[in-house]
């Protein structure tokens, strides 16, 4: 087809905000609003276990207010017209994961086991890493496009950061999963940054091929079948997934992917057909490995019958597995919670033990802050959500939809496996809550995300410039009759 | 610390920290009612109104686009395809899926015409309810002809017959 005709025309409308002014105040002022929250309840948290309020109370809320400010400086500058929402929201949440890090640190049982205890300086730590790369990323991707060109390498890319962990020597198996790897004295978990080099691979092979996976199919009883050659991908992604799940034993990560791509292939195609591909190949992969894999299977028993765990996990089991308490407690402080909660200080979530500050740090807002408190907390990784959709709706490149969904559908996959999990809705994943876990490698990507969803928000809202003046404002020659 | 003080603080906290999700929500609240959808195309249909046929093939052109063709592939001696047969752009082809398809010097049209003596929103050709194809002149400054008569009414397009439009000649074709 020629270069001169356009055929997207069944699209007849377009959407965009009116005027689109910068609000970059808006959001300085929601921004000093989201740091004075973590402020309040870290005073709180000290009043209520110390009964005074904690010395570091200032240096705490300097240094969040601190980076805070550094970010919506860089913000200002760097993408001006970026959605106002996003970042007073991660950094609420940051300050909130802060809090709560550092509210458990307090608690001589989770210090004596070596799970708190001067956690939350290293999340201050990470926190500022975050924001720097945060930084990094608005100064050095001047415009998300260019990633685009990076296509194929973002997959070898993604499958290398994936297969790390299995690397002998490099790889660390915490507690079944082996999802972490060790360089010097740190260790990193390199699926959160799979997960953002990923979503840029699948955004730009699927903007190349949506058209073949969109229109060439056969109907049958009412669903698009793809063509064999078109399922190829699909099948790839699927295979990479449950190889993750088999030597990675990490449920959580190996759904996240194949979720992401789930998603990105339906927004790219608009063809239900393929979430019920989805769905059923992402259920018998997950019975399928479960049926011998026996992590997996622990993870499902715990799931399915939380008190015969905690009780095994009490008597103690002579089955050579190890017995988790952590479902059941987790479900125990929710209850305990109720709908108002306990108060910042005064509920005993590090009755959860390993991993109270990590996987189950849900557990301890829902126990302190009850189901009021967690609504808000649920409704704001929901705002991340929808901002991040919204972003995807405004930008006017397909790859930047695409990349714009991809990445917050990862997101709000993650949040419903890690929150589904520690509720007991799914069978618990090794995965963190997004800003609020205690983890270097899961805020620093976050926080990268983040920035990334800034930059294609500052691309989309930015007034689109006055069209080139030829030649449609060229007069038209009138036929003079001879 | 007393038990009224921590009481007052946790619900206090509370409170703040859903005023934070409604201040939150009313930012976003001009994304409920602050934006602005364009449907492209009907903006050409003003001053136009003097034709009551007009005003009435309005709407259908864009309904169709979301079903394709339906009307189209029932018909024996339904056009499948337009085709430039004159002009600079000869041997452009595009299909006929139901769509409407503009043609003119501006960007945004479905052809764009690289023609001194088109109009840049010059003419467009849209299937009517039944499927059949019919060209509509969109006021241009030279007209649109359909075999040798200038256009002055939506017409319909029978098959092969030529629309000349400035130095350009389509036709539609099975």
């Amino acid at each position: 087809m020629s270069s001169t005709t356009n055929t997207s025309t069944n699209h007849t409308s377009t959407i965009g905000s009116i005027g689109t002014p910068s609000r970059r105040n808006t959001e300085l002022a929601l921004l000093v609003f989201a740091v004075l929250i973590p402020v309040f309840a870290y005073a709180n948290v000290g009043l209520a276990i110390n009964d005074k309020v904690p010395a570091g109370l200032l240096s705490y809320g300097l240094g969040l207010g601190l980076l805070a400010g550094v970010a919506h400086l860089a913000v200002r500058k760097f993408a001006p017209y970026a959605d106002p929402l996003l970042l007073p929201l991660a950094t609420l949440l940051n300050g909130l994961g802060l809090v709560t890090i550092w509210r458990l640190d307090q608690s001589k049982l989770l210090q004596s086991i070596h799970v708190a205890g001067g956690k939350a300086t290293n999340q201050l730590l990470y926190t500022a890493m975050g924001i720097a790369l945060f930084i990094v990323v608005l100064i050095f991707l001047k415009d998300h496009r260019a990633l685009q060109r990076y296509t194929y390498i973002s997959m070898v890319g993604a499958v290398l950061l994936l297969l790390l962990p299995l690397v002998p020597g490099l790889g660390a198996n915490v507690y079944g999963a082996k999802i972490w790897i060790h360089v010097g004295s740190f260790t990193i978990q390199p699926g959160e940054f799979a997960k953002i080099v990923l979503a840029v691979f699948f955004a730009g092979y699927l903007m190349v091929k949506r058209d073949a996976l969109a229109l060439a199919s056969r109907r049958v009883m009412g669903l698009y079948l793809p063509r064999g050659r078109d399922l190829g991908p699909i099948i790839v992604v699927w295979m990479i997934s449950i190889l993750i799940l088999v030597f990675e034993t990490d449920l959580g990560t190996s759904l996240l992917f194949f979720g992401m791509f789930i998603i990105m292939l339906y927004v790219a195609t608009e063809r239900t057909s393929w979430i019920v591909f989805g769905l059923l190949m992402s259920a018998a992969g997950a019975v399928g490995v479960a049926s011998f894999e026996p992590h997996i299977q622990t993870r499902v028993q715990a799931w399915l019958n939380p008190m015969r765990e905690y009780t095994l996990s009490r008597t103690g089991s002579n089955d050579g597995i190890l017995h988790s308490e952590q479902a059941m407690q987790a479900l125990w402080a929710f209850g305990s919670g109720g709908t108002l909660g306990t108060g910042w200080g005064q509920g005993h979530s590090e009755l959860i033990r390993f991993a109270a500050n990590s996987d189950f740090i849900l557990a301890t807002f829902g126990e302190e802050l009850g189901l009021a408190g967690l609504m808000a907390i649920l409704l704001i990784y929901g705002l991340i959500v929808e901002r991040g959709l919204r972003t995807s709706l405004a930008a006017r490149d397909p790859f930047g939809k695409l990349l714009a969904v991809g990445l917050s559908g990862a997101f709000a996959l993650q949040v419903f496996v890690v929150a589904g999990g520690v509720m007991g809705l799914i069978p618990l994943t090794g995965m963190t809550m997004p800003f609020l876990a205690y983890g270097g490698s899961s805020v620093i990507a976050n926080w990268a995300l983040i920035g990334v969803l800034i930059r294609i928000s500052d691309t989309a809202r930015r007034p689109a410039p006055a069209p080139a003046a030829n030649p449609d404002a060229e007069m038209t020659q009138v036929v003079r009759p001879s | 610390m007393s038990e009224l003080t921590l009481t007052v603080m946790r619900l206090g906290f509370l409170a703040v920290l859903w005023l934070f999700v409604i201040v939150a929500v009313q930012v976003i609240r001009s994304d409920l009612f602050g934006t602005r959808v364009t449907q492209r195309g009907s903006r050409r249909e003003e001053g136009r109104r003097q034709q009551p046929a007009a005003r009435q093939q309005a709407a259908p052109p864009q309904q169709r686009g979301q079903q394709p063709a339906a009307g189209g592939r029932q018909r024996r001696n339904a056009p499948s395809k337009l085709v430039v047969s004159e002009g600079t752009l000869t041997g452009t082809t595009v299909a006929l899926q139901g769509q409407t398809i503009t043609l003119g010097r501006a960007h945004d049209s479905t052809i764009v015409l690289d023609d001194d003596y088109a109009s840049s929103r010059h003419a467009r050709i849209y299937p009517d309810r039944d499927g059949q194809w019919i060209v509509e002149d969109l006021g241009s400054t030279n007209g649109t002809y359909l075999d040798r008569s200038r256009l002055t009414t939506p017409t319909p397009i029978p098959l092969g017959a030529p629309i000349r439009i400035g130095k350009t000649v389509i036709e539609l074709r099975k």
